[in-house]
């Protein structure tokens, strides 16, 4: 693909957090096979801050580099400073995307959010 | 590293004997062919003999061959030029639904402009049924434009039945032949054709060389309007010393083609088996037989096309996919979709297309790495961990 940056390409090659987590407190479940891409994040919160992330994703090379930095920036994050992440803060933290794949970061987005929603919903005691 | 080109269906390398013979059209012969001076005399000879050469390939008379910048110019002079040269005839087109965009897109020019157009559709090999285009035929129709060769997924159309139904309809019959002149067999009057598309860069020729073929006695509107080159059919300055290569590739061609079908289509049979042995959930697309020489065309299962593609390009190994990701409009292969392969399979294909240069190394060096990566990307994939998941339910 023309035009990913050398940290894209880097996270693509070697991604972080990849896996399954199996007493995850929190799972994001975001897109469809038919757009073509598809991401599933979990986190581990302890005393509101998410000590662990892993992601599983089903797309292309910026889907699977945005999955990888979203874990990233997420791990050591308060549950208040985590719900803040962009985004662009995923894309800039990459370098940069390619117009035509930001949407890529959007879905990172939503995977966070998607994520910290099931971690409520399960924790109904833990503030929003 | 070990650099693999698997992308033959997309643009092939110049053959080794055809850049000598186009130097000397960009340098001492550099004359316009139309100038009456001596300047013009090689450029005009040479011109005749490209003619012959292509025309040779494929079965035609010498002025029955025009060129044109590209297959693409020469699918949108076929579709628009016979259809606004019949247009008092009637307003109907038949065309396949697996076109290449460059007749698909014509088509829909025609729409715009009151054509009425019917989109055939294939079956699960990517078959036209000749029956299909028969039914079809109206009084209103003027034009029939299906593929020779679909360069995505690899079926060879069955043109000679088809054209056979045209003729007998009176129907002008156009087919693209961009992805198979010069790799199979094409020859225009077995095939019952009007009008055939061909791009020089397809068989080891240069880039920004085309040709059409019209039949004598076919009516058709030029696109280009101005100087009275190729028959007055198509008016610019010729692209000399591509005209000499796509001559030059096209007599190589020939002359070739015999030896490296049957040497590409054991390469493609080994390898498909190979990838079939190693990898689960894996389809392949395209006909089992009636295909291309070079073409394998599939799709994995649960993980996405680019990435493939991303880490296939790491190990040296160069290929495409129909994957809407790697496409700038985003969307799945209309090849792929019209033949019934889910939108959610197309994202996993994967085309490998080989060539004259390709060897069985090339094979085995596939074998070897493909295999770990799309392993690599199910191990990601969440799709992959579902589907094992209700498995062992």
């Amino acid at each position: 693909m023309e035009g990913y940056s050398t940290k894209v390409m880097e996270h693509f090659a070697n991604p972080r957090n990849v896996g399954e987590m199996e007493d995850a407190d929190g799972i994001g479940n975001v897109g469809n096979p038919t757009c073509g891409d598809i991401m599933r994040l979990y986190i581990k919160v302890r005393d509101g801050v998410i000590v662990d992330a892993k992601f599983k994703t089903f797309g292309c090379g910026a889907a699977i580099a945005t999955s990888s930095m979203m874990t990233e920036l997420v791990k050591g994050k308060t549950l208040a400073d985590a719900k803040k992440i962009s985004n662009q803060a995923v894309a800039e933290a990459l370098g940069g995307l390619p117009p035509v794949k930001m949407h890529c970061s959007v879905l990172a987005e939503e995977a966070l959010e998607s994520a910290l929603n099931d971690y409520y919903t399960k924790h109904p005691e833990a503030k929003k | 590293m070990r650099r693999v080109y698997l992308d033959n269906g997309n643009t092939t390398p110049l053959h080794p004997d055809v850049l000598p013979a186009m130097l000397p059209y960009l340098t001492e012969h550099f004359g316009n062919p139309a100038s009456l001076h001596g300047f013009g005399e090689g450029p005009r000879s040479a011109m005749n003999q490209a003619r012959e050469q292509v025309a040779s390939l494929i079965g035609a008379e010498k002025d029955e061959i025009l060129f044109t910048s590209c297959g693409t110019e020469a699918n949108n002079f076929a579709v628009k030029g016979i259809a606004s040269a019949l247009k008092k005839k009637g307003n109907h087109v038949i065309a396949s639904s697996i076109e290449h965009f460059s007749v698909l897109y014509s088509c829909k020019f025609l729409e715009k402009q009151g054509f009425e157009v019917t989109y055939l559709p294939v079956d699960g090999t990517g078959l036209v049924d000749p029956e299909e285009v028969r039914k079809a035929i109206k009084k209103e129709t003027v034009l029939i434009t299906v593929m020779h060769a679909n360069g995505e997924m690899g079926t060879v159309e069955p043109i000679a039945e088809i054209g056979k139904i045209a003729k007998e309809a009176g129907v002008a019959f156009h087919t693209d032949a961009v992805a198979s002149a010069g790799n199979i067999p094409v020859d225009v009057k077995e095939m019952n054709v009007d009008l055939l598309s061909m791009a020089a860069n397809m068989f080891y020729g240069p880039r920004g060389v085309g040709a059409l073929y019209i039949k004598k006695g076919t009516r058709i509107l030029p696109m280009f309007d101005g100087g009275v080159q190729e028959f007055g059919r198509r008016a610019g300055t010729e692209n000399l010393p591509g005209i000499v290569g796509m001559g030059k590739a096209a007599e190589l061609a020939k002359a070739e083609m015999p030896e490296r079908m049957p040497r590409l289509a054991a390469m493609r049979d080994r390898l498909v088996k190979g990838l079939m042995e190693k990898i689960g959930y894996m389809r392949y697309n395209g006909h089992p037989s009636m295909r291309l020489p070079g073409n394998i065309s599939v799709s994995m299962e649960y993980i996405e096309g680019e990435s493939m593609l991303l880490f296939l390009n790491m190990q040296g190994v160069a290929a495409s996919s129909g994957s809407a990701c790697t496409s700038r409009a985003l969307k799945a292969s209309h090849v792929l979709t019209s033949m019934g392969v889910p939108v959610e399979v197309t994202h996993g294909s994967l085309m490998l297309t080989f060539g004259r240069d390709n060897t069985e190394e090339d094979v085995d060096y596939v074998l070897e790495v493909l295999p770990p990566i799309v392993q690599r990307l199910r191990d990601m994939s969440p799709l992959y961990e579902d589907m094992v998941t209700k498995k062992n339910k």
